[in-house]
């Protein structure tokens, strides 16, 4: 008896196990490949035009502030709160300028904001639809009065882009929307883009920006590094970057060409596919339990025969 | 009607002082929690826009749950692999898992940013199947749901049964201008009873599509809890980010299962005083190695696939947390092997704490310290946030307490040491399992 059970549990656990390797190793056949749509509206910034001005933070503070939710931050040694001085993109915060010094001559600025993903990971783990994908336009927007504050898109996003309001008792995320409320409702272009006196972000259609980038790098072959950041990263991103440094030192990371959700979401799907499996599961154990069940009942039957 | 008598309630008071400790730091957890709907999450907790999640997530989530799989894993050898003879270890093992899950739930609302919007859950339009987190929400909360139930007909048999002897006291204790007349309030709890016998046999007769569902959900969620970190490949070290995270979590979950029934029943004999259930205990434990194995070997196998067996042996900070866990779940499994070893209670209890300690461990590692947002950041529970953390577990404890004095969950005792002299009468005959007694059939 011991033995046969054994056995069956052994059965058990190797189909069970053999099941969810065959849906580890069937994700390479499952790939369903992703599409590039190059009509998506995004921005390009040159971070060898930036002038470091900032004038893309205020612009963006002064024109979402309402609408994003975004507040002044007050730095330490400014104790009468004259300027917004936020250190790093926040929870007030959409859009920040930083500059990396490696030695005198060599530094560059750099612009942080939301990188508009072809197939963005936030939108993919959002387990209520509040981070969706528009279909025309491509922006990655959010919508607080769905979401219910579970930071999985601080966790899936790759360049750390959404934030969180940790000090309010009302939170919400907050992140860049290429002013789709405000700035490109009223006059067509994202209030950065309209702003920087030095012409550094150009703000357009992806295909007319990779186009501009490659001229440019053509053209100047001497002044860049040779590649245009978010052409392939993470499968590609709306927010291209021009610059004359390596990309990891002004703290854009190294990503491979897949996007990160297509690998988790093959594998979710190939386990989830229809929801066969999990069916399958239940009727399958259903089946032996009420077996099993019966079987005892014939015991007891026994027994109390026995008995009488 | 044999069935009820398979269990007990357990005898005696309910407010000790170790029921005191408990509510006190309970309490002082609250504080926190009413801190945090106050003054925002930032203000009791160190976690940061790089480290999102903390331990909340970490621990009462992730390894609350898995620690919470006794149910899980002795449902399965009882109704699935037929081997009733563990059958009355099953409800205090659906307590543990009722509090556990329940309380996981709670720590996700204090978790929650936004938790007045959880609503969308339930709204088809918001559903967003793509995510492993949808998917752990609807099976945890179904799951809670079918734990509930499951736990049910042990309350139900203590209302049939009941003198209200509590409820009296209680009236009797109240002022009589505000006390109920006595009259009315024993119709009523007249009423409650019928309805609860009414009920009971009812629920018998259905009852086991509920607990196939309780080894279906967790077959699910605890898969996709791994699945949760399939997405942060840029983030999590290579040691650990790998298509397999949801077979290592369901596999992690069932050995951990079965490690914490045993230290449950052990703790539970040990601190009432009641005899050792070596021969269940050492039943389960020789299970337990043949979890482990594979879950090493897919560990083991997935690293040379993917070329990272030098991340584990270089010495470094990863690969020293990779060592502690993946050690102490093959050094505890190996005690299991040796049966003598299985049939000793010190070493069971050793055996057991190693692979749960190895096991969470594993899940701390995928959620927290194999994760590294980048540079700059880092994270560190405070001392807030670890107390509502603790609070959560000693009111897990707590209710654990008060439940089993109140309704009959521990396996009745007279009955049990009759079961092992049997046992041990038929052990060479070498078959028949003593007393093979179903909730879903017994009337």
């Amino acid at each position: 008896m011991k033995k046969t059970s054994r056995r069956d549990f052994l059965k058990l656990a190797g189909a069970t196990g053999a099941g969810l390797l065959a849906c580890g190793a069937g994700n390479a056949l499952a790939n369903e490949g992703l599409q590039v749509n190059n009509e998506e509206l995004g921005m390009l910034y040159d971070a060898t035009k930036c002038v470091g001005c900032k004038a893309c933070m205020s612009a963006c503070k002064r024109v979402n502030s309402d609408y994003g939710s975004l507040s002044y931050e007050k730095a330490k040694f400014d104790e009468d709160g004259l300027w917004d001085a936020p250190s790093d993109l926040s929870g007030s915060t959409r859009t920040l300028i930083k500059l990396f010094k490696e030695s005198e001559k060599r530094w560059s600025y750099v612009k942080y904001s939301c990188m508009h993903c072809q197939k963005p990971s936030c939108v993919s783990v959002c387990p209520v639809s509040a981070m969706t994908k528009e279909k025309i336009s491509g922006i990655v927007d959010y919508n607080k009065n769905t979401c219910i504050g579970c930071r999985y898109c601080q966790i899936a996003c790759p360049y750390n882009i959404p934030k969180f309001q940790w000090e309010k008792a009302v939170p919400q995320i907050v992140k860049c929307d290429l002013c789709k409320a405000t700035n490109l409702r009223e006059k067509g272009i994202t209030a950065c883009a309209e702003t920087c006196p030095a012409g550094a972000i150009k703000f357009g259609k992806r295909k007319d920006l990779l186009e501009e980038a490659h001229q440019r790098l053509k053209d100047a072959p001497d002044k860049y590094v040779a590649h245009v950041y978010g052409e392939h990263e993470g499968g590609g991103t709306n927010h291209l970057y021009l610059a004359s440094m390596p990309f990891n030192k002004l703290g854009l990371p190294e990503i491979k060409p897949e996007a990160p959700a297509e690998f988790s979401e093959k594998i979710q799907h190939t386990i989830y596919k229809g929801f066969i499996a999990p069916v399958a599961l239940y009727s399958t154990l259903c089946f032996i339990a009420v077996k099993n069940m019966k079987k005892h009942k014939g015991h007891d039957d026994d027994h109390q025969k026995g008995d009488k | 009607m044999g069935h009820s008598e398979e269990y007990q309630k357990l005898e005696g008071r309910i407010f000790t002082k170790s029921f005191f400790i408990l509510l006190s730091v309970v309490l002082l957890g609250f504080y926190f929690v009413g801190v945090r709907y106050v003054k925002g999450i930032g203000a009791v907790s160190n976690m940061s826009d790089g480290y999102p999640w903390g331990i909340w997530i970490t621990y009462d989530v992730a390894t609350g749950t898995a620690i919470a799989c006794g149910g899980y894993a002795v449902a399965i050898l009882v109704y699935i692999r037929n081997r009733m003879q563990y059958h009355p270890m099953i409800r205090s093992a659906i307590l543990t898992s009722m509090f556990g899950y329940g309380l996981a739930g709670f720590s996700v609302m204090v978790d929650l940013g936004r938790p007045w919007n959880a609503y969308n859950f339930f709204i088809p339009s918001k559903w967003q199947a793509n995510s492993a987190m949808f998917e752990v929400a609807l099976c945890v909360m179904a799951y809670s749901t079918v734990l509930i139930l499951e736990f049910l007909p042990a309350i139900l048999t203590s209302i049939e049964k009941s003198k209200w002897e509590r409820m009296n006291a209680i009236r009797n204790w109240l002022h009589p201008k505000i006390a109920p007349d006595k009259k009315t309030m024993e119709d009523k709890l007249e009423m409650v009873r019928l309805g609860a016998a009414w009920l009971n046999p009812r629920l018998n007769k259905v009852l086991i599509f509920f607990i196939v569902l309780g080894i279906t959900l967790p077959t699910m969620h605890q898969s996709s809890l791994g699945s949760l970190l399939l997405i942060a490949s840029t983030k999590l070290h290579p040691l650990w980010h790998t298509g397999f995270l949801p077979l290592l979590f369901l596999l992690n979950c069932v050995f951990i299962g079965y490690s914490i029934a045993i230290l449950e029943s052990i703790i539970s004999s040990y601190s009432f005083k009641r005899p050792f259930e070596i021969e269940e205990l050492s039943g389960l434990a020789g299970l337990i190695p043949f979890v482990t194995v594979i879950w090493l070997t897919v560990v083991i196998g997935d690293l040379s696939y993917r070329g990272q067996i030098h991340a584990a042996l270089k010495g470094d900070f990863y690969s020293g947390w990779f060592m502690t866990e993946f050690l102490l779940v093959a050094c505890g499994s190996l005690i299991l092997f040796v049966k003598k070893c299985r049939r000793s209670a010190r070493w069971l209890f050793i055996s057991a704490s190693m692979i749960v300690l190895g096991g969470a461990l594993y899940r701390f590692n995928v959620y927290l310290i194999g994760f590294n947002p980048g540079q700059g950041w880092k994270y560190f529970p405070s001392f807030a946030e670890v107390m509502i953390t603790v609070g959560i577990v000693a009111l897990e404890i707590l209710g654990y307490k008060v439940f089993v004095a109140l309704f009959p969950v521990l396996p009745n005792m007279d009955l049990h040491g009759a079961h092992k002299k049997k046992g041990h009468a038929k052990k060479h005959k070498g078959a028949e399992k003593p007393l093979p007694q179903t909730e879903a059939h017994a009337h």
